[in-house]
């Protein structure tokens, strides 16, 4: 673990009012974060904004590229070369990135993406929230690859997970993604930002070896050590398959370990990465499963079962992905159903019943442009609890 | 160095600069791709600067698998991003000198956006764009370059398409230095790259090398292009770039080659250090 680099252009220990999308870049700069690459879209826009103002400050660079796919590829280049970097985003910009989240996942190059979610599908409702891109997140791009997204649900998470998300890029060399939504992003509420000693710092973890001895992708790591341009390893970077020593290739075996390799740095790692919120939810009947803005709905609703003598609890994931299945099932073998409540037609939803199979699981669906009420939860409570 | 003519060979010094285990290379026998590779990397060596700072990225196809036998950091990354990630790389380590070495389909047709983007930021970077006026490693489909009447594995009754004319597209966006040459043109090419290194801002040189396979479904043995280049080619430093286009080979119009640009502008990333950076860390 190493320290926040002083700066002390850097936002002090102290508790601020904050924007969600402002409290994301005051943690990308403590976290190391030194390079913003990425194009103006709605409702992520905050974010490059304040970044354009901020970074030179600290002596970063900020630029603004042709579009999304210029901006992630751009980032990738700057981590390449051992610099922290992100860009930010919504749906349609993230939709663009899949085929470099790919590169990123299959290179092990770490990387920040804020998404800050919008209505869908397609242009969808630029100015109004959704959480539809669960699943987008998880498989946007092709093949087989693991990475990690957060789930906040209040500009203090926008800010503590952006620096988690910077440690997680870097500790496991993939791409990690803020998943927020527009209400989040442009919500205004206190942020605390902790003493600096208080904060974790993850470094990449440097070669150890001779240039002539490094493998830059050995499978004796699960998580390789990473080399950066012009330190003298003279490494192959490719998004084909290749084997330890950078090189492409087609041969089954090496490809097999490769893949195999990239999934399990973090499957193995799960319940290491995975967070979670729990409310009530020991002696519940009903479990509620919601995130992000919809989460604070459904925690109000909680309350006003409980004060009406329902057994209602919320589980909220903090990570989407990895999804921390292993608690829900413990929160469920009691019998307990559950209720996904999500601005989706049922994205996590799918994923809840795929880990929960001893009870019922319900879900709610939404289109996007609006949050639900806690008094809209409310009625769907009364009509599916366990009488 | 005063002229091409200076160079003298250092061709054991260049063994020691590509990946030997990886030959054979996928290239065909007589393209001109092998030889922009060692006038690259005659170049590094004679660039005087730590080898280790060069760094090379580059996209898909033929000519951006050269990155694989450089022992060089190389980084070939998804098809037509090549110059947004060395951007990218460049600008988070301005220590590092980056070139892009990719194909014409690459750069200017997938990739065209970046491109254009890339040379009106005035980016410092690199690129030796080999042009081989198709898709080679597919099979000879048409592109941004593909000469209008060829006919290609996807224009077999002949392209009906203009294609772009590259230095004059360059040097119309700003770029900081525009040169063309052909692999016929080994020492010109390598003096080339070295002044590319040299220059703050977008370095392009375009290497006119026709795929030996599949260009306009004519494929040419490669001492045919070798001929073609003695014959046809002229050099003209001070060309006019407008009228520099490449329409045929079927043709008996000149090449017309040089080193047509070099403007002392500065780059975005001398621009942002100068300016942007001191104006905020002031406040």
């Amino acid at each position: 673990m190493s320290k926040v680099e002083i700066d002390n252009r850097l936002l002090k220990p102290g508790v601020y009012f904050m924007r969600g999308n402002d409290a994301s870049v005051e943690g990308a700069l403590i976290a190391g974060c030194r390079f913003f690459a990425g194009y103006p879209i709605t409702p992520s826009n905050e974010i490059a904004t304040l970044m354009s103002r901020r970074l030179p400050q600290v002596g970063g660079i900020y630029m603004q590229f042709e579009d999304e796919i210029g901006s992630i590829m751009a980032v990738l280049g700057a981590s390449n070369g051992g610099v922290k970097s992100m860009t930010a985003t919504s749906g349609p910009g993230f939709s663009l990135m899949q085929e470099a989240i790919g590169l990123a996942a299959m290179t092990e190059t770490p990387a920040v993406i804020v998404e800050v979610q919008r209505g869908g599908p397609s242009t969808g409702l630029p100015t109004q929230v959704g959480q539809g891109d669960v699943m987008q997140v998880k498989w946007g791009s092709h093949g087989d690859y693991e990475i990690v997204a957060y789930l906040p649900n209040s500009p203090q998470e926008m800010f503590d997970m952006t620096i988690k998300a910077f440690n997680t890029a870097w500790r496991y060399r993939v791409p990690v993604v803020v998943l927020s939504d527009q209400m989040i992003g442009h919500m205004r509420e206190k942020v605390v930002v902790p003493p600096y000693e208080e904060i974790e710092i993850v470094e990449r973890r440097r070669p150890e070896e001779s240039p002539e001895e490094f493998l830059p992708f050995s499978n004796k790591y699960l998580i390789p050590p990473m080399a950066v341009a012009g330190e003298g390893y003279r490494i192959h970077v490719t998004g084909l398959a290749h084997n330890e020593k950078g090189y492409p290739t087609t041969d089954y075996e090496t490809v097999r370990k490769l893949v195999t390799r990239l999934v399990r740095k973090i499957r193995d790692n799960e319940r290491d990465i995975a967070e979670y919120e729990e409310f009530m939810a020991d002696d519940a009947k009903l479990i509620i499963v919601s995130f992000g803005i919809t989460s604070r709905s459904a925690k109000k609703a909680v309350r006003d079962a409980r004060s009406k003598g329902l057994k209602v609890g919320l589980f909220r994931p903090k990570t989407a992905w990895p999804f921390p299945y292993w608690r829900l099932q413990e929160l469920t073998n009691n019998g307990a159903d559950v209720l996904v409540v999500e601005i989706n037609m049922g994205q996590m939803y799918r994923v809840v019943r795929e880990h929960v199979r001893s009870s019922e699981v319900y879900n709610m669906p939404l289109t996007p442009g609006a949050c639900p009420s806690p008094e809209d939860i409310y009625k769907k409570i009364e009509e599916v609890y366990p009488r | 160095m005063s002229s091409a003519e200076s160079l003298t060979p250092i061709t054991d010094d260049i063994k020691k600069l590509l990946r030997l285990e990886r030959l054979p290379h996928i290239w065909c026998g007589g393209c001109g791709i092998g030889v922009a590779m060692k006038a690259y990397i005659e170049a590094v060596l004679r660039s005087g600067m730590d080898v280790d700072k060069h760094v090379l990225v580059s996209g898909i196809g033929c000519s951006s698998r050269m990155p694989g036998y450089v022992k060089l950091d190389g980084y070939h990354v998804t098809h037509g991003r090549g110059i947004p990630f060395a951007v990218g790389l460049k600008t988070a380590r301005p220590d590092l000198e980056v070139t892009v070495f990719a194909g014409d389909g690459d750069l200017v047709t997938i990739g065209g956006n970046h491109f254009i983007h890339a040379i009106r930021r005035n980016d410092d970077i690199n690129v030796i764009m080999i042009n081989n006026f198709t898709y080679g490693m597919t099979g000879g489909q048409y592109g941004g370059t593909t000469p209008r009447g060829s006919r290609t594995l996807t224009s077999p009754y002949g392209h009906i398409e203009r294609s772009f004319n590259i230095p004059y597209m360059a040097a119309s966006l700003g770029a900081s230095y525009v040169a063309r040459w052909s692999p016929l043109h080994y020492r010109e090419l390598t003096k080339t790259i070295l002044e590319m290194f040299e220059v703050d801002g977008f370095a392009i040189v375009e290497v006119v090398s026709p795929c030996i396979m599949y260009t306009g479904m004519n494929a040419m043995e490669a001492v045919h292009m070798m001929k073609t280049f003695r014959e046809r080619c002229v050099i003209n430093h001070n060309a006019d770039l407008s009228k520099i286009d490449i329409p045929s080979f079927k043709e008996d119009k000149p090449i017309v080659l040089g080193n047509f640009l070099r403007r002392e502008v500065p780059s975005f990333q001398t621009l942002y250090r100068e300016e942007i950076i001191k104006k905020a860390r002031g406040r």
